[in-house]
């Protein structure tokens, strides 16, 4: 990997209350085709050392032609409240795309999106994605309250988006586990799932019992991003044994079948 | 006239060891080497400090096992790690293709024991030129700590590891003391070729919305440029009181942080928390600390080696 210098800041547009959509010129020639949806981008919020670590974003969306890339991110705690700040022309510190994203299965028909909170934006590159290679996308989405809703007119020009709210405030109120119905399910070839480990956890179990093959992508504190700091791992159970993963570089998406929940 | 550049020396003698420059990568903060090396040159590294390594693999601590702190951060990784055999046989070879670049193994465990076995199995190894005894890790039970602060329990370990190590030993000492000078002079006494300072600063972060530790394992080791005024004065303090050199450690971000360390005392410098920051930190670094030394005419890094404690320098 060659040396990374700062990348220009295209576009922050704000979405809703507290989220926004940052567009900066991509690390990498896109072209190439070296990354993959699921990968994250991990910035740095400010060049003074008060915020010492990166924040990963998943990659939302790839614009090839312009060799941009796009990240949603809810600011919610202090770091990610200073990014707010940055501008069009100004210059970020971006590292990636990094880990490894979710894998196109060139048999698969039918796919089944499941997102909740801040794990929706890597979907929507996936569903572009999906859809370009043939597949057909039904995508489910969980928020806590309507004020959270996103990206969710983006994914319905891939697929059906269904939207589940814990208080019922926008779409059908439950979890997104509720909406995953052995009628949804038995349509579906292959489920791709982000979101804060309790959610995946319950996808995992329904999944299972549906009989339906997936991939998880799994949220944990990161240190370096690039496999060093060994911060940021996640059980794992391979070739016969219980072990510990580096989300960062082994992950964030891992095949469910070796994904352990405490 | 030449480029002022060429003239500059960065080269410092280290035990037996020589570096190139006086910078390398931390204990726990370059792994093995493989992720870093994808990103630079690792042959531009005055040397290198693998992973802690203990004698049995070591899944770690429950995670969150990281958290961000007002410039630095907090680390329970708990010495994950797979073990010495293969540390040897899968880890070390790799670093072999990188000639002239003395690798330093850092060595942790629970009991004297353990401290010895892995420095038995360490000694018989060809990849090796230094071991760190890390008798300060924060972050394992009943673990290493005793070792770090009780100044006779560190004398017992490094005399116990003397007599069984082929290669210098260093000792890491913990800032988690009253007196850093007395365990300092203590493990000279006992034997030790070197003294690295300091590993982590004992700290906790609260999950207000839980109401709980942050961390998994509680408490964590701080790290990062809040903690570089402690390294420095404890540098400066141990430099004026043992005669084996000193290896600076403590929230090195740039190549003055490194010149600050020397003026203090250290021959040369670990750069840890840095390396999660920006992959290219040390070869950065090590820019930095060249063009220092062009800016201020200094021809050989090894003048300002304890330049804050001789008398009449400007
Ligand atoms: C692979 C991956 C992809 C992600 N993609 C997105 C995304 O596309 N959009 C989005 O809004 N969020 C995403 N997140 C979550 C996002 O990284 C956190 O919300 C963000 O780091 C919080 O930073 P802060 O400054 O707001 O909080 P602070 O509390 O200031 O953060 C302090 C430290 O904790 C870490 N941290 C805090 N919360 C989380 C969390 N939930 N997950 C991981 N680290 C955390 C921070 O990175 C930072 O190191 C992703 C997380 C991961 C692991
Ligand atoms: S975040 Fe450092 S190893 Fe994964």
């Amino acid at each position: 990997m060659a040396p990374m210098p700062d990348v220009e800041v295209f576009a922050h547009e704000t979405l809703g209350k507290d989220l926004y959509a940052l567009t900066f010129a991509s690390p990498i020639d896109l072209r190439a085709g070296r990354y993959q949806p699921g990968q994250f981008l991990h910035i740095r919020v400010s060049q003074s050392f008060d915020f010492l670590l990166r924040r990963p974003l998943s990659l939302c969306n790839a614009d090839v032609d312009h060799n941009r890339l796009t990240v949603v991110y809810r600011a919610q705690g202090a770091g990610t409240r200073r990014l707010t700040a940055c501008k069009p022309g100004d210059w970020i510190d971006v590292l990636g795309p990094l880990g490894q994203g979710f894998p196109i299965r060139a048999q698969d028909h039918r796919t089944l999106l499941i997102g909740g909170g801040v794990g929706v934006p890597p979907l929507l590159e996936l569903a572009k994605q999906l859809r370009a290679s043939g597949k057909s996308v039904q995508t489910i989405v969980g928020f806590q309250t309507a004020g959270q809703l996103m990206l969710v007119e983006e994914l319905a020009m891939y697929g059906e988006v269904t939207v589940m709210t814990d208080d019922g405030s926008a779409g059908t109120r439950g979890l997104v586990t509720t909406a995953l119905t052995a009628e949804l399910c038995s349509l579906a070839d292959r489920y791709y799932a982000c979101g804060p480990s309790a959610m995946l956890k319950a996808v995992q179990q329904t999944m299972r019992v549906r009989g339906v093959p997936g991939y998880l992508s799994l949220e944990e504190r990161m240190g370096c991003g690039i496999g060093i700091c060994v911060g940021c791992v996640h059980a794992v159970y391979r070739d016969g044994q219980l072990t510990n993963a580096k989300t960062c570089r082994e992950g964030p998406v891992f095949d469910e079948q070796e994904v352990v929940f405490a | 006239m030449n480029d002022p550049r060429m003239d500059v020396d960065l080269a410092v003698n280290l035990l037996s060891l020589h570096l190139k420059n006086p910078v390398m990568p931390a204990s726990g903060c370059f792994s093995f080497g493989k992720e870093i090396a994808s990103f630079y040159d690792l042959g531009v590294l005055g040397a290198v400090v693998v992973k802690a390594t203990t004698l049995d693999e070591r899944l770690g601590n429950p995670t969150p096992r990281v958290a961000e702190t007002a410039a630095g951060m907090l680390n329970s990784i708990g010495l994950q790690n797979p073990g010495v055999k293969r540390v040897m046989q899968e880890e070390l070879p790799n670093l072999r293709q990188y000639q002239s670049l003395p690798v330093i193994v850092n060595v942790a465990g629970t009991a004297i024991d353990d401290y010895v076995d892995v420095t038995r199995e360490l000694s018989s190894s060809p990849d090796v030129s230094a071991i760190e005894l890390n008798i300060s890790c924060p972050n394992v039970k009943c673990g290493g700590i005793q070792f770090g602060s009780d100044p006779q329990m560190a004398a017992s370990m490094v005399r116990a590891i003397k007599t069984v190590a082929t290669h210098p030993v260093i000792v890491k000492l913990s800032p988690n003391v009253t007196d850093i000078v007395e365990m300092a002079v203590a493990c000279e006494e006992a034997g030790a070729d070197g003294l690295s300072l300091i590993n982590t600063v004992i700290g906790m972060a609260i999950d207000l919305e839980r109401r709980r530790p942050l961390l998994g394992s509680g408490a964590g080791g701080l790290s990062g440029p809040a903690i570089k005024p402690i390294a420095i004065r404890m540098v400066y303090e141990v430099f004026r009181h043992v005669s084996i050199p000193v290896i600076g450690i403590g929230g090195i971000m740039t190549g003055a942080d490194v010149i600050e360390f020397l003026m203090a005392g250290a021959t040369a410098v670990q750069v840890g928390t840095a390396n999660f920051v920006d992959p290219l930190a040390c070869p950065r670094i090590i820019d930095e600390t060249r063009e220092w030394c062009v800016q201020h005419g200094v021809r050989s890094i090894r003048e300002i080696i304890g330049a804050a404690s001789r008398p009449n320098e400007r």
